[in-house]
């Protein structure tokens, strides 16, 4: 049986999963000529210009020679399921790595890779990448979230940006008109992005640093309540064409407050001009303003034939050559680098919203703790979308994923 | 010359040669349907015993646990009352609406031929197309949709189709698209089934004083009807089961997929190809799901009489 697996698997990934790029993993055996030959995935950006520069890069490295594949479509799933065949790649751009990976020993160890300049990392998007004190993923950059405001419709509604949540209900209300809705959370209405940013905002957090449930509290179910208010007062888009991720909504008028992504801001300033300010999600009783960040991570696939080549490529690429990795981050989309210093240094991040985005990471920025596993993001999400738009009780909505985080924390401590 | 003749016969027909000359031709069949679908299927039960976390060869046997896991799962039973709504709903309706156009284009003296491609077409189009129509630009919630335009004349508010869950809007997205993308598939088969339907019969019923209409449909050709019917329903039921397309396009976003209409196959598909990547838990989901559409499928076939002839 042993053999038909691999060729099971190895005839199923090459006509189904990976049509999209044929055989060519880009891969050889690498014995044919001098060079190492690797393969990296990235996942597809939507800026102009990302992928020809993530092929420059690749181009200018003269140790191996790398293919880079710029893979559309379902991301995760992809690299979840080339990673259990030999034709995976080498080295990829993951969104995590996850803590069953890690655990899977799908990816490699690469805190030798981080001397001398671990603290240069920023540590709240270095924290998901580390597993028992070692580091499985280079933060390539950060990306955070945050709240659009339109200044000219919030002063002709004689609104003030909001400091409180219960300002944030208000305001999304008075800014409601017959053509425009107040605010956007994405089309679900805010269970998907907003996870645990509300919690955050409410002094509370998903993960205790000791492994617990983070929202026990009955602050929680307060706080989430408002959300459903925003709902229930229909003071919230939904069904816009294009998702919470697209500032299209907020720069045609269908709102006047959006969240959405850093990513968005230079595409805001165009439409809008000086006419929009950001801020964070708003605090709520005892707690402090959030902003969710998070940062996709370079890994090395154990599966790979040249797991110490691609090690080296990483680092090349994502801990030496700054100028890389700022132009990555600020030259396409809008990204904050993930070196520290590199952030202090950006030009384009010293002024304007770019400057209170950047502030609101250092001081308000929460990452997705490793410990928060889909599982549990799927029961809180559940929760949250029932609580919102049902109108459900978020107190006892809130103690069945309290029940089903905790059994799950404790799977992941077991292990 | 005959004796060559038969020769050369013997040498193509010859017993070991037969026996040769099946293999070659039932051969690919063969070991396509044992690659794609047997060793999958097999397989999949296999991966259903154990522990199976971002990986296809586990070695952690937990056996019923990942059953009883999943049966015990809130989420996991709702979808299948998901898909029970769904069906009771959708299996009757696209029953109707194609019965009635094909009555409707079988009485069409002219024309006909134009009305049947018309309604037909839509079986043309591809779920996931037609979901992206219907959400994007008949269905959005913003006020130049064409659902909330017309609404719009008779003075009502804007409604978001597919996020609002009181009423169940979202339900009205889901059917109307597959209703729209069925029903002509359908109509076809009832055609075939009408023009099957000896005239001599409605001629003996004239005679009689049958009432043309309602009468005449009532005992002659509904009863006419029923192997047709009963490969239909059979069919939509089966259809039904493998809901996914459309319930995936219209709700599924970047950050998976809300908690209401959610399908047994969508549901699966998160648990075993999400990022959860638990492909023994979404292999034992997959075998439960098996063997309801199995014992359904068996009991209407049984309960119907499939493959009966038309009005024994």
């Amino acid at each position: 049986m042993t053999i038909s697996r691999r060729g099971l698997l190895g005839t199923g990934a090459a006509l189904g999963l990976l049509t999209a790029c044929g055989s060519n993993t880009g891969r050889d055996d690498g014995s044919s000529g001098g060079a190492v030959k690797l393969s990296q995935w990235y996942h597809q950006y939507g800026e102009q210009g990302t992928e020809q520069a993530v092929k420059r890069y690749a181009a200018a490295y003269d140790k191996a020679r790398v293919t880079v594949q710029w893979r559309p479509g379902n991301y995760d799933e992809q690299t979840a399921a080339a990673l259990l065949t030999d034709s995976g790649p080498d080295v990829f751009e993951v969104n995590g790595p996850s803590l069953d990976q890690i655990r899977g020993k799908q990816v490699a160890d690469l805190t030798d890779l981080f001397d001398g300049v671990r603290d240069d990392f920023n540590p709240a998007v270095l924290a998901p990448k580390t597993y028992d004190g070692r580091i499985w993923g280079i933060p390539q950059v950060i990306d955070m979230q945050m709240l659009y405001y339109r200044k000219s419709l919030l002063d002709d509604a004689g609104v003030t940006p909001p400091k409180t949540l219960d300002e944030l209900v208000d305001a999304a209300k008075k800014l409601t008109t017959k053509k425009a809705k107040g605010l956007f959370l994405g089309n679900d209405g805010g269970a998907g992005v907003l996870g645990g940013t509300p919690l955050y905002a409410a002094g509370l957090e998903l993960v205790t640093a000791d492994g617990k449930v983070g929202f026990d509290d009955p602050a929680a179910a307060r706080t989430l309540g408002k959300i459903h208010q925003l709902y229930a007062d229909k003071s919230l888009l939904l069904g816009a064409p294009a998702d919470w991720a697209d500032p299209s909504a907020f720069v045609q008028g269908l709102t006047a407050m959006q969240w959405c992504g850093l990513w968005a801001l230079p595409a805001v300033q165009q439409a809008l001009g000086d006419d929009f300010g950001v801020l964070p999600f708003p605090k709520d009783g005892a707690g402090a303003p959030a902003v969710p960040v998070g940062a996709y991570g370079a890994a090395v696939s154990t599966r790979s034939k040249h797991q110490q080549a691609g090690k080296d490529y990483l680092k090349w690429l994502w801990i030496e050559q700054t100028q890389y990795q700022e132009d990555f981050a600020l030259a396409y989309g809008f990204h904050i680098p993930a070196r520290i210093s590199l952030a202090k240094k950006a030009g384009k991040l010293k002024k304007g919203a770019a400057a209170d985005a950047v502030r609101f990471t250092t001081e308000h920025g929460h990452a997705q703790p490793l410990t928060w596993t889909p599982a549990s993001q799927t029961v809180y999400q559940d929760a949250l979308s029932r609580i919102i738009k049902d109108g459900a009780n978020p107190d006892s909505e809130l103690r069945k994923v309290v029940r089903k985080v905790s059994a799950e924390l404790d799977g992941v401590k077991k292990k | 010359m005959s004796d060559r003749q038969s020769a050369a016969k013997a040498r193509v027909l010859g017993d070991r040669n037969r026996t040769l000359w099946f293999w070659i031709f039932v051969g690919p069949f063969l070991l396509g349907l044992g690659v794609f679908t047997y060793i999958p299927l097999g397989w999949s039960v296999y991966l259903s015993f154990f522990d199976a976390h971002n990986t296809v060869t586990p070695s952690d046997f937990v056996g019923l646990g990942n059953y009883t896991a999943m049966l015990g799962n809130e989420a996991f039973t709702d979808s299948l009352w998901t898909f029970l709504v769904f069906s009771l709903f959708i299996v009757p309706a696209t029953y109707a609406l194609s019965l009635a156009l094909a009555l409707m284009v079988n009485r069409q003296r002219r024309a006909q031929a134009f009305f049947r491609s018309v309604f037909f077409l839509p079986a043309a189009c591809s779920y996931v197309v037609a979901a992206l129509i219907w959400k994007m630009s008949l269905f959005n919630g913003v006020r130049f949709g064409l659902a909330n335009t017309v609404l719009g004349w008779f003075g009502a508010d804007q409604i978001a189709w597919l996020s609002t869950t009181d009423p169940p809007w979202y339900w009205a997205v889901i059917v109307t698209v597959r209703l729209w993308l069925q029903a002509g598939f359908y109509m076809i088969l009832f055609l075939a089934g009408l023009q099957r339907i000896s005239p001599t019969l409605y001629e003996a019923a004239a005679v009689d004083g049958a009432r043309p209409g309602w009468q005449v449909f009532r005992h002659i050709t509904f009863p006419q009807l029923r192997a047709t019917s009963v490969a239909v329903v059979l069919l939509l039921v089966i259809n039904a089961f493998q809901a996914f397309d459309e319930f995936y396009n219209l709700l599924s976003d970047a950050r998976g997929y809300p908690p209401y209409a959610r399908p047994p196959l969508v549901y699966l598909y998160y648990t075993a190809l999400g990022q959860g990547q638990n492909l023994g838990l979404g292999s034992a989901g997959a075998v439960l799901l098996a063997l309801i559409i199995a014992v359904v499928t068996v009991g209407q076939a049984k309960w119907f009489g499939l493959g009966r002839k038309e009005a024994e």
